[in-house]
């Protein structure tokens, strides 16, 4: 026991330093209490319908598409007989989850240069033409997405997997004696084994519906761009640590927690009676 | 498992082939599968492999597309301007530091504390456990951080890279699953009967048996501390003590020459072409240590995942 407490010192750091970042936004508006000022001002601001739109926008795209093609792609792999064509293709889809964003926005930049990037030439030859992708606020979007899906599908698919690999194999064998095919086996096996994993992922996903990663598009933003690219947590970043202006960007960054958090009771509860798996 | 998975299924292929092998349905769907996965497999080798070509290739060939599967115009231009520039060895040595410093400082404290929230004799475990998984959903935000970090004399010191980042919720929450599920109890009785303390029990037999533990969340760890970009970004000001993750973002996206060729006027020493083969090298040169380390940890990582998976 002795032990325990002695170890329990180094966490018990943590969470106090983690509450002690919470109880500072106490502190900070207990400062000089203004109420709910610094919230008015942002839902009065002519930023707050952009902001919350893009970041939406952004945010469910890669939701969405970041919960299907890893769970599409796992039962892809799944479907494999071979044990070593598997982890050769596990190894190589894994692999970019380990690049730094800085190093895919780079990638990005590169290969999407109007008319000599590799990307570029290659969407001209399908005759996708556009003069300049980074520049042009609908493209922004997609392109976000998608780098997001090819980035993480593989690392996401693992979990997946692993749920697959629990699937008891005679139960295979009894759905083929019984006639089902190719697809009624994913369809009434595969799927419903990844179910359980996939709605406890979505809640937590669902969660941060507002938290759209701060790095990448900070860092696939430029002026052309802007328009479609700026969203709360940029926006909290530029009018904070840059102008300064501690407690309204606190006020935001606190209202965009909120919406988070109600989200994820709601989808929690969705989760709970449609499938009886929920995280709390 | 991965056994008796394989020999179900050749005992299957073989119930197949005796009343009458596999039906064409099956062929054209293993080809479909495929096809659509060499198609996935393709989409990530080839940029990779595109930028390894490029970076050692004569840009205005590659510019013009005549770059497709091997390089062409040979030039060491690029790694040589690298090779020179003391902005990447610095960061790179920033980052050596802080990854080092943090990923040890990381398992030395996740391990010992899932350990001690892994043990049902500790009264507080569900306690302490929740007050950790609220941080993963609820923060101070920014700037409460930032000025807290100010108070703490954290910003603008290597130790802002290590110290707040000492512990990571979902890693300290893989790691307790990993030793409720694989270390078995008796071992703990035994030690006990053996009179044998918890701070022993734990170093000479827990450790050595979780080697595979360690090496997952020591990886996330590594991984985490070494494309770290936030933290140089918000709260370090000093130019010299920025990690790589920085100095790549000044170098690859803001366009800022090298100082082999940032002499006076702009466009002086070289043009976009080598630009372009500096930047390619620099991917290569900064993610390379990554790639390298990756495959040698990779079979434990559907272990590790999937043990956080089921308690998540």
């Amino acid at each position: 026991m002795l032990f325990v407490a002695v170890f329990n010192y180094g966490p018990m750091y943590g969470i106090q330093l983690a509450f002690r970042k919470y109880d500072f936004t106490k502190g900070l508006t207990g400062g000089d209490w203004v109420g709910f000022q610094y919230f008015r001002q942002f839902f009065a601001s002519p930023m707050f319908k952009p902001l919350m739109v893009n970041t939406i926008r952004i945010s469910l795209w890669t939701l969405v598409m970041g919960f299907i093609a890893p769970i599409i792609l796992a039962l892809l792999i799944n479907q494999i007989h071979s044990t070593k064509v598997k982890s050769f293709v596990q190894t190589i889809t894994y692999m970019p989850h380990f690049i730094s964003t800085v190093v895919i926005v780079a990638m990005i930049n590169l290969f999407l240069t109007p008319s000599t990037g590799l990307l570029t030439r290659f969407l001209s030859f399908l005759h996708i033409d556009n003069a300049n992708f980074m520049g042009n606020p609908s493209t922004f979007t997609p392109i976000y997405w998608i780098s997001e899906v090819w980035q993480h599908m593989g690392w996401n698919s693992i979990i997946y997997l692993a749920a697959l690999s629990s699937v008891d194999v005679a139960l295979y064998e009894a759905a083929k004696m019984d006639g089902a095919g190719r697809f009624q086996l994913i369809r009434y096996i595969d799927i419903p084994a990844i179910m359980p994993t996939a709605g406890v992922l979505l809640i937590l996903n669902m969660g941060g519906v507002l938290n759209v990663g701060f790095e990448k598009v900070f860092l696939m933003q430029n002026t052309l761009n802007l328009p479609a690219s700026e969203v709360i947590s940029t926006y909290t970043y530029k009018i904070g640590i840059l102008q300064n202006q501690f407690s309204y960007s606190t006020a935001i960054g606190l209202f965009n927690m909120l919406i988070n958090f109600v989200f994820l009771v709601i989808a929690n509860q969705i989760s709970r009676r449609v499938s009886h798996t929920g995280i709390f | 498992m991965e056994n008796t998975q394989d020999m179900a299924r050749s005992g299957a292929r073989r119930v197949r082939r005796l009343i009458g092998g596999r039906t064409l349905g099956d062929w054209v769907a293993d080809l479909i599968i495929v096809l659509i996965l060499l198609l996935i497999v393709a989409s990530i080798l080839y940029p990779i492999w595109f930028i390894i070509i490029a970076s050692v290739s004569d840009q205005t060939l590659v510019n013009t597309g005549q770059v497709t599967w091997f390089p062409k115009g040979i030039s060491a231009y690029g790694f040589q301007q690298i090779l020179g520039d003391d902005r990447i060895w610095n960061g790179y040595r920033n980052t050596l530091i802080y990854t080092v410093a943090g990923t040890v400082l990381n398992l030395v404290v996740t391990m010992p504390a899932a350990f001690a929230l892994s043990r049902p004799e500790f009264k507080w475990r569900r306690l302490i456990m929740l007050f950790f998984t609220i941080t993963m959903f609820v923060n101070g935000g920014l700037i409460p951080t930032y000025l807290l970090y100010k108070q703490l004399d954290l910003l603008d010191s290597w130790a802002v890279f290590v110290i707040p980042q000492a512990l990571n919720v979902y890693n300290l929450i893989i790691a307790r699953s990993f030793f409720e599920s694989s270390i078995p109890e008796d071992l703990h009785d035994a030690a006990q009967i053996d009179g044998v303390g918890y701070f022993r029990y734990f170093t000479r037999i827990v450790i050595p048996l979780s080697s595979a533990i360690i090496a997952v969340i020591g990886l996330y760890y590594l991984v985490q501390h070494w494309n770290d970009f936030f933290t140089g970004l918000v709260y370090i000001r000093t130019y010299d003590k920025q990690p790589l993750q920085i100095v790549l973002r000044d170098i690859l996206l803001s366009n800022q020459a090298f100082q082999g060729g940032s002499g006076s006027t702009a466009g002086a020493g070289y043009g976009q072409e080598f630009a372009d083969q500096i930047k390619y090298g620099v991917i290569i040169v900064s993610t390379l240590p990554l790639l390298v380390i990756y495959p040698f940890i990779q079979k434990y990582f559907n272990k590790g995942v999937m043990i956080g998976a089921i308690k998540g």
